[in-house]
């Protein structure tokens, strides 16, 4: 699925990857997709917990040379 | 209101003198659940930061305003993030310099008891992580006994007493935190003491750890004495130190006894441990004070922070030292055992010296309990 918006937050470390998150995530309508990439390994558990109580669905993850991919969809 | 920025040392006198605190825990339920902060007065609320992104209004009423709070995070930043939120909110709060990862480093040198002719023996309780380190003190020579991996806080606390670091012993090869003895025998020229049977692939120089190796410190004779104690690892030996204080290492511990799987061969080792803990500490004076290598629970600490307790208050106490039949002690310690520390494997290769991570890596692979026990 193609992602509406992407956010660089490489290089941020905790809280900062989530606060852009969601800050990027309040500016897509409902279906819509982010694309975040990050460096800090808190966000390896955080981003799928915070999606869960959210409602929002990762619908990919992946990591590659220490940076982690999300693909988050709004709900 | 104000903000307060504490450091892991003064959260560590808080859980000693058992004061009171209150601790808003702002990580991950599952890290929370795993591993938190223990004070015998304190009390928790766990909340995720990213749940409280839109605002705190949910969790003021449970903030209380008549004790100290103190906000915690995996490594600051939320942490810090949150107190703002709660300062402005008309809160006076503190938040913990450096999150859990300085928690899990900190460590607080505390007097066990004095030797024969003016020696000392100190403990160093990592309380983060459950772990406890040694050093014997005499006549301006020193041994240390399981050493952690923050060697500076060893040799500038003989500096500071005066004492030059002779022997560097470790009961086994641990497997659930990185062990500083080699290198502090390297930056000091002490001998590094390892159980050769529990040595056998590691690539580093080592000088064999056998029952009955006796060392003295300083000139008045203190002696530390090894006694092969078997079980946790095929290697484990045990120090009786002045003949007064036994160190079990992670064969024995305050309200617990330790675990025979860590290195794979829990079948095989039970029955060692029956024997160590059964046969060979049982002909031991039942005055020696036991200094284990570990605690698990915060009520495993004395009044005064230290983890010490008879060898014969254990034999009538402890779970572990009275299971009278052979099969049901096995049951105990090879079924149902807790998870293994995090990294375990990772963190016997680190000791064995076949690889060596950045400081950064070696932190995260030390994250969360020791988990040595049984119990």
């Amino acid at each position: 699925m193609k992602s509406k918006l992407q956010l660089d937050a490489k290089g941020l470390s905790c809280p900062m990857p989530i606060v852009k998150t969601k800050k990027a995530m309040d500016t897509l309508n409902t279906g819509e997709v982010l694309e975040v990439q990050v460096t800090d390994k808190g966000a390896l558990a955080d981003i799928p917990a915070w999606a869960k109580a959210r409602g929002h669905i990762i619908l990919y993850q992946s990591e590659a040379a220490g940076v982690i991919t999300f693909l988050i969809q709004k709900v | 209101m104000s903000i307060q920025k504490w450091n892991a040392s003064q959260v560590a006198k808080k859980v000693i003198n058992n004061e009171e605190l209150f601790i808003l825990d702002v990580r991950n339920a599952d890290a929370f659940e795993d591993w938190k902060i223990d004070g015998r007065r304190f009390k928790y609320l766990n909340i995720p930061y990213f749940e409280l992104l839109d605002g705190i209004e949910e969790i003021l009423p449970k903030i209380p305003t008549n004790k100290e709070v103190l906000v915690v995070c995996a490594k600051e930043g939320s942490s810090l993030m949150i107190a703002e939120m709660l300062s402005d909110a008309g809160h006076d709060v503190a938040y913990l310099a450096g999150g859990m990862k300085s928690w899990s480093e900190y460590l607080e040198p505390i007097k066990v008891g004095d030797l024969t002719g003016g020696g000392e023996l100190y403990q160093f309780v990592r309380l983060g992580k459950g772990c406890l380190s040694y050093m014997v003190i005499s006549k301006g020579e020193a041994a240390v006994i399981d050493a952690v991996r923050f060697t500076e806080i060893f040799t500038s606390f003989a500096e500071q007493k005066n004492v030059e670091i002779k022997h560097v012993f470790d009961t086994h090869l641990h497997a659930d935190h990185i062990s500083g003895g080699r290198h502090i025998a390297e930056s000091t020229g002490a001998t590094y003491y390892l159980p050769p049977k529990d040595a056998e692939e590691v690539v580093f120089h080592y000088t064999p750890l056998v029952d009955g190796t006796t060392v003295q410190i300083g000139t008045t004779k203190i002696e530390v004495g090894a006694l092969y104690s078997p079980g946790h690892t095929i290697g484990s030996t045990s120090f009786v130190v002045d003949s007064k204080f036994l160190l079990t290492g992670d064969i024995l511990f305050i309200d617990s006894i330790g675990r025979p799987d860590l290195a794979g061969l829990a079948e095989d080792w039970v029955g060692d441990l029956r024997d160590t803990l059964y046969k060979r500490y049982r002909e031991l004076s039942h005055e020696l004070i036991v200094l284990p290598a570990h605690f698990m629970i915060i009520d495993e600490l004395n009044e005064d922070g230290t983890v010490a307790k008879p060898l014969g208050v254990l034999f009538g106490q402890n779970h572990g030292l009275n299971v009278q039949d052979e099969e049901e002690f096995r049951r105990v310690v090879t079924d149902q055992l807790p998870p293994q520390p995090n990294a375990y494997q990772e963190i016997r290769k680190v000791n064995m010296g076949k690889i060596a991570p950045a400081p950064d890596e070696q932190t995260e692979m030390e994250i969360g309990p020791n988990r040595c026990a049984v119990r």
